[in-house]
């Protein structure tokens, strides 16, 4: 039997069969240190235990290909010992009580979800097993300490049962105060490679995305949104498009128009029968070309300080060798492979949104202000996500709100269903940046003085993450990976400022956030300071981090499996880049030739410090993974703005990774004690430097500018 | 208008020009397949047509006629198609989206080609984007694919 999540919380709230543990962390901030005692239990639902043995996890988070479907039952399996094939699991609803640990809202993002549940999950196994196994010492008349549990079995003597028949007693027991976890070298799960549970459903069709929601009475939605940024609507005439068979309505969104239709084929030919007329972009709008000039000339000065050390224009003077360079990087749009849906109804105050989101918190807000009604009367249920890399996690709640927004003025539950143009002119964009970098060596090639300015958009400006991310003005998201860099602890004088220009262009994370832009300049320019001290780029590095022994190490496993001290075959080079991000430290190295003047990446061989690693199956597809989507960014992904208006629209001319780029990856996850990092974006950042690295090695060229393009 | 599907011939109520993917999805309710570009650029609306690989978004329902169409769905009551049972054995989905299309195409490549190298596999694949980058492993999947099928399972 398969309960839908109404009537699980429903059945919860009863006391119907099954088992409900429940628990709660305190919120702690990452860095703050953990509470010597485990959590007090609060009433929450994150397991249930079915009489027939069903073990169905709840995830806080959203599955969005990351694996955390997995990820997450394994933490709680392991503690659970319950029957692995027996484990299934469900999105959470969008309730307080599902707030990430950390960040204190429901959200899935930032590479957080397993080492900021690590203790949650394991914790609600651990206490359900407790839970179980008092059951089954009251059902037996024996004391608890005897009893075993193995398999999703508990067995006393001649005493046996299975988690389903006694889940019910337990579930009336009280939750334990207090818990002990496994020691590490018990795990049988963590850190064993697990194929994903979410493959059956994955392969046959049946899995649903939000695209796929249907039922009696639900209408299709596209919407004419502004053709350029800084656009507004003025007026519009809707009558071609009723005349469009299956077309229902015409509403205005706000901003935009809404076709509402039978089925998506009638609410676009509808759509494209609108008649609009929308202004032009407010000041002209942004031209690409223009933008990337004024942020050229505004890197020519200091912006607001983010980190500084020492006299910096003294330091680069009594340099031995001075170098300077500009990198840039395009505004980049996240593509998932499901354009952006949402699908809504409205009914005797209550609202339902079916969608694949990243925000949960965020979303159910804006429904609810929306609509004038408490946020407890919105419920959210998450589908699978067609892919994230951040798009779905937007505290403007785009695509929910405008649903919403579309739903009630239509008066019926409505699918908003975007097109890929929609999607990909649709903002929200990794932001455009351009960094300038001076950088002092000294008689040794080593870098002592590093003026480091980065002009780009700020994303958290404007968003509830603003008064805990930005602080003197600086968005940290913007400088990531720079001020810290293990390069430049050496260097005597360090300054490095950003300027964060206002445009009517819409920004958001983007798989890897800064660091997509600040490993590019920070890895390429060491490598530039390398070859001007005329030194091996490996070795070079090596003698900088020989106090990191963590970089260090990664470094020299990824050299050593990519065979660096041997040359690689005629017409081909390597390039190699290392970059710590969300906790993590990723080492790369690609192998390139260069054919018919393009770029071919061969191999890339990745070794990777995530601390304890939870599912090392997992952890290779995610970088593997992060690698396509580096390298999509690297040769391909650019979006260029006239007038306001992305010129690109479709695949065609927004190229991504295609199968016949693909290089070969190998993977090497390093036996680590480190506290535990994400997984899901590190891996992205280092691929385009050490492409580009791989280029100068084979060309001489040095390219600045993302995506790469030889001369 | 009559649509073969699936080894059933369903009465759809559909302009001409509708394409076959929103006849599929909207009408019928076979959810399986993909929307992704709406102009044959990704892949993840393939179907079978007389076992042909089709992209289902550029093709109108009016260009079907009576020839049998097959969406994933179709493939096997079970999922333990040779191919299904590759990309489960090679954990290659992420988030799924494209995996429909992948794996349509796959199963239309082996039938042409039993044992394809890896040049063939990046030349019948090329046309299907997936974003997460599941490209390694679906490489993978289709060498066992091959296995699995020359194996006599069907």
């Amino acid at each position: 039997m398969t309960l839908t999540r109404r009537e699980l919380l429903r059945s919860t709230a009863a006391g119907a069969a099954g088992l409900v543990v429940a628990f709660h962390v305190p919120l702690v901030a990452r860095a703050a240190p953990r509470p010597a005692a485990p959590p007090l239990p609060t009433p929450n639902a994150f397991l249930r235990i079915g009489a027939d043995d069903s073990v169905t996890v709840l995830l806080s988070h959203s599955e969005m290909g990351q694996g955390i479907w997995t990820g997450l039952a394994m933490l709680i399996a392991e503690e659970l010992e319950c029957d692995w094939a027996k484990v299934r699991c469900e999105h959470a609803p969008a309730a307080p009580v599902y707030a990430h640990p950390v960040f204190g809202i429901q959200m899935t993002g930032g590479s957080s979800t397993t080492w900021s549940e690590f203790d949650r999950y394991r914790n609600v196994g651990a206490m359900a097993k407790d839970m179980l196994v008092r059951a089954a010492a009251a059902r037996w008349k024996v004391a608890p300490g005897g009893i075993g549990v193995a398999s999703g079995m508990i067995r006393s003597g001649k005493n046996q049962a299975s988690f389903g028949q006694l889940a019910e007693a337990a579930m009336k027991l009280t939750p334990p105060k207090a818990v002990k976890l496994k020691d590490p070298k018990d795990w049988k799960l963590i850190g064993t490679p697990t194929r994903r549970i979410d493959t059956p459903e994955k392969i046959t069709g049946k899995a649903q995305f939000g695209i796929d929601v249907q039922f009696p009475g639900l209408r299709t939605a596209v919407v004419a949104r502004p053709p350029a940024f800084g656009s507004k609507l003025v007026k519009f005439d809707g009558a071609a498009a009723l005349k469009v068979p299956g077309v229902e309505q015409v509403v205005p969104t706000g901003n935009g128009v809404a076709v509402v239709a039978k089925h998506f084929w009638a609410a676009k030919l509808g759509r494209d029968a609108l008649v609009i007329e929308w202004s032009a972009p407010e000041g002209g709008g942004v031209t690409t070309a223009t933008q990337m000039a004024e942020f050229r000339e505004t890197a020519k000065k200091p912006g607001m300080v983010v980190s500084e050390k020492g006299k910096i224009d003294a330091g680069l003077a009594a340099a031995k060798t001075k170098l300077e360079a500009v990198y840039e990087v395009p505004y980049l749009a996240h593509a998932s492979m499901e354009p952006l849906n949402c699908a809504v109804k409205i009914e005797n105050g209550a609202c339902e949104i079916w969608t694949g989101t990243q925000f949960q918190t965020g979303d159910q807000g804006a429904a609810a202000q929306i609509l004038g009604i408490k946020p407890d009367k919105v419920t959210i249920h998450t589908t699978f996500l067609g892919g994230g890399f951040g798009r779905r996690a937007n505290p403007a709640s785009d695509f929910v709100g405008e649903a919403v927004i579309i739903a009630k003025a239509a008066g019926v539950p409505v699918k908003v269903v975007w097109t890929r143009e929609d999607d990909m002119r649709g903002g929200y964009y990794r932001p455009a940046y351009v960094h300038r970098i001076q950088a002092g060596l000294d008689d040794k090639g080593k870098p002592v003085a590093w003026d480091h300015v980065v002009v780009g958009q700020s994303i958290l400006a404007g968003t509830p993450f603003e008064p805990m991310m930005v602080k003197h003005g600086v968005d940290a998201t913007s400088v990531e990976g720079l001020a810290e860099s293990p390069y430049l602890e050496g260097a005597s004088a360090l300054r490095v400022t950003l300027h964060s220009p206002k445009t009517p262009v819409t920004v958001l994370w983007w798989r890897s956030v800064g660091n997509t832009h600040t490993a590019f300049a920070m890895e390429s320019m060491i490598d530039e300071a390398a070859h001007a001290a005329g030194q091996d780029p490996l070795a070079y590095r090596m003698e900088l981090l020989k106090d990191k022994p963590r970089h260090a190490a990664l470094l020299k496993l990824a050299a050593d499996k990519a065979g660096w001290s041997t040359p690689p075959a005629a017409g081909r080079a390597r390039g190699l880049a290392i970059h710590e991000s969300f906790g993590s430290i990723v080492a790369q190295v690609a192998e390139i030739s260069v054919e018919q003047g393009q770029i071919r990446v061969h191999h890339v061989t990745c070794a990777v410090d995530c601390g304890t690693a939870v599912n090392p199956m997992g952890i290779e597809a995610q970088i593997q993974g992060s690698i396509a989507f580096g390298l999509s960014a690297a040769l391909h992904g650019k979006l260029t703005l006239d007038r306001g208006r992305v010129q690109e629209s479709n695949f065609h001319d927004y190229q991504v990774l295609r199968m016949s780029e693909m290089p070969r990856v190998a993977v090497h996850v390093m036996a680590s004690k480190a506290k535990m990092g994400g997984i899901g974006e590190p891996a992205t950042a280092p691929i385009a430097p050490a492409i580009a690295n791989a280029v100068f090695a084979l060309t001489k060229q040095r390219l600045r500018t993302l995506p790469l393009r030889l001369a | 208008m009559k649509l073969d599907i699936n080894g059933s011939v369903r009465e759809v109520e559909a302009t001409p020009d509708m394409p076959l993917l929103w006849v599929i999805r909207d009408v019928l309710g076979f959810t399986g397949t993909k929307f992704g570009c709406g102009m044959a650029q990704c892949g993840a609306c393939t179907v079978h047509i007389d076992g042909d690989p089709v992209r289902a978004c550029v093709t109108p329902i009016s260009a079907v006629g009576a020839r049998k169409v097959r969406t994933i769905e179709g493939l096997s009551t079970d999922g333990l198609h040779p191919v299904q049972r590759a990309w489960a054995e090679a954990d290659v989905v992420q988030c799924g989206y494209c995996q429909s299309g992948q794996i349509m195409t796959t199963v239309a490549l082996l039938a042409k080609k039993p044992d394809p190298t890896d040049s063939e596999i990046d030349a019948a694949l090329s046309g299907n984007i997936c974003r997460c980058g599941t490209y390694v492993r679906i490489r993978e999947a289709v060498h066992l694919a091959a296995k699995l099928s020359r194996g006599g399972a069907k």
